[in-house]
């Protein structure tokens, strides 16, 4: 249940976007008010979230790092697994968005034999990279249909993701490799048991949901069609708050439309959160210069202390009557 | 508690993605693409009407120009039958450019508004006034003869 709900609650959100707009014609919910909507919920949900992750306690240093911490100068230093400067922790948080470190020192466990040991495991760095850098890409690539002039870096972008000239409309190599990605993930979560044990209904919906705004979107440009030049102006549209009517445009986009508004609307909510949580993770975030700065917990408030020397100030006469010996130094200091 | 001047940078930067292409255009005037019909073929047409609905023309045109190119080139066959009954010969420079001569005012302008890039006009058209060597296939852009 937990792998078949989340498909379809996926497929039943397409079928609401397809039915509304082919049979009840209503374009300008699904065209409209709907992307408005979404956009603000995720700007607020965003927003929400950061500013509630902001305001937890992060007192101390956390230095869960791989590699060698500064110390001696003669030990050599891990800079980029254990910082401590600012420019260190600026790298391994580049590093770490760009190229996923941490997913690629993912191990596994496994009995060889009687022996117990530790293999190295790159296929989830791989799958992930697969499919972030695809998704970036397109992303990208989307913003031909925001800007007006397009600028040359998109132009470029376009013609090196379908340099390989398969079909017409031309094949984009990222279409093909996020579907890739995305079934290798899912089929990751499906096949390997550990995996599938500790999957919940909220790991999967996100996958499915994301292949099928792959798929409606691929299917757009090389199954059903759609005037693009009119998705255009919707687009432009919109983005200058003058919207123009989508009722030209075909049943497809509303569907790949109403799919990326509902990701928007869950995003925030979701484990999707990874993406902007990667910078606020102190593991990422915080240079490991524990031995060099005093990191003082910032809301210590002053606590009343007694201290022995005004103990003794207390009670010394009592306690030299009953012959108990008193701390020559309190006694001198103190006068 | 991480400094708030940086939360706030950081929500800043988040929003600001989102903002930009708002920003970018906002107060910018429409610029929908005024493709033009404005040819003497089409002018001289009785029934302004392409040789299939607008509607297809604008989504698939590219998909019946590539059936066009597999169909003449691969099986040398020229005729086309559109969906009114109609027989067209398959050829880009003569059917589809006879009438659409004006290839800056109509092909290009949706092509550059929606940024897509075509290949077509390195063989066929010969419209290029400006420079016209570019695309005139001359003697020196035939790599090899066959033998007879």
């Amino acid at each position: 249940m937990k792998v078949v709900g989340p498909l379809i609650v996926v497929v039943l959100l397409a079928a609401l976007a397809w039915c509304c707009t082919e049979y009840l014609h209503w374009y300008a919910l699904f065209g409209i008010v709907i992307p408005y909507v979404a956009v603000v919920l995720l700007i607020v949900g965003l927003v929400v979230r950061i500013v509630r992750w902001a305001r937890s306690a992060v007192p101390f240093r956390i230095p869960t790092t791989c590699g060698q911490q500064k110390s001696l100068p003669w030990i050599k230093q891990a800079k980029l697994d254990n910082p401590s400067s600012k420019a260190g922790v600026f790298g391994r948080m580049v590093l770490e968005v760009l190229t996923f470190r941490s997913l690629f020192r993912n191990n596994k466990v496994e009995k060889r034999d009687s022996k117990l040991g530790y293999t190295s495991a790159k296929w989830l760095f791989l799958g992930a990279l697969l499919f972030h850098w695809s998704m970036l890409i397109i992303v990208i690539r989307h913003l031909r249909l925001a800007l007006e002039p397009v600028p040359d870096f998109l132009v470029v972008l376009e013609q090196a993701d379908g340099f390989l000239q398969v079909g017409l409309p031309l094949l984009y190599i990222s279409d093909v490799l996020i579907v890739v990605g995305l079934v290798f993930l899912l089929a990751r979560r499906l096949t390997i048991k550990k995996v599938r044990y500790i999957s919940l209904s909220v790991d999967f919906f996100p996958l499915f949901l994301l292949l099928g705004i792959a798929i409606s979107g691929i299917v757009m440009r090389y199954a059903f069609r759609v005037d693009i030049a009119g998705v255009k102006e919707v687009v432009l549209g919109l983005l200058t708050f003058h919207p123009v009517s989508p009722d030209q445009l075909s049943t497809i986009l509303f569907v790949h439309l109403f799919l990326v508004c509902v990701l928007m609307v869950y995003f925030p909510w979701s484990k999707l959160m990874h993406a902007p949580g990667i910078f606020m993770s102190p593991t990422r975030n915080l240079a490991n210069n524990s031995r060099e700065v005093r990191h003082v917990n910032p809301w210590n408030y002053p606590v009343k202390v007694h201290t022995y020397a005004e103990y003794q100030e207390e009670y010394g006469e009592k306690m030299k009557s009953v012959g108990l010996p008193l701390d020559p130094e309190v006694v001198s200091t103190n006068g | 508690m991480t400094k708030k001047w940086t939360i706030g940078i950081f929500i800043v930067i988040v929003i600001g993605i989102f903002a930009v292409p708002f920003l970018v255009n906002a107060g910018q005037p429409e610029r929908d693409p005024e493709v033009s019909y404005d040819t003497p073929q089409i002018n001289a047409m009785e029934v302004k009407q392409c040789i299939e609905p607008t509607e297809y023309m604008k989504e698939s045109h590219m998909v019946l120009l590539d059936e066009w190119r597999n169909s003449v080139v691969r099986d040398g066959n020229y005729e086309y039958r559109s969906q009114s009954g109609q027989i067209y010969e398959m050829s880009l420079d003569e059917t589809c450019l006879g009438c659409h001569s004006n290839q800056a005012d109509f092909c290009d302008k949706c092509h550059e508004y929606s940024s897509v890039e075509l290949y077509c006009w390195q063989c066929h058209g010969n419209v290029d006034t400006e420079n016209p060597e570019a695309t005139i296939i001359t003697d020196d852009d035939v790599l090899f003869t066959e033998k007879a």
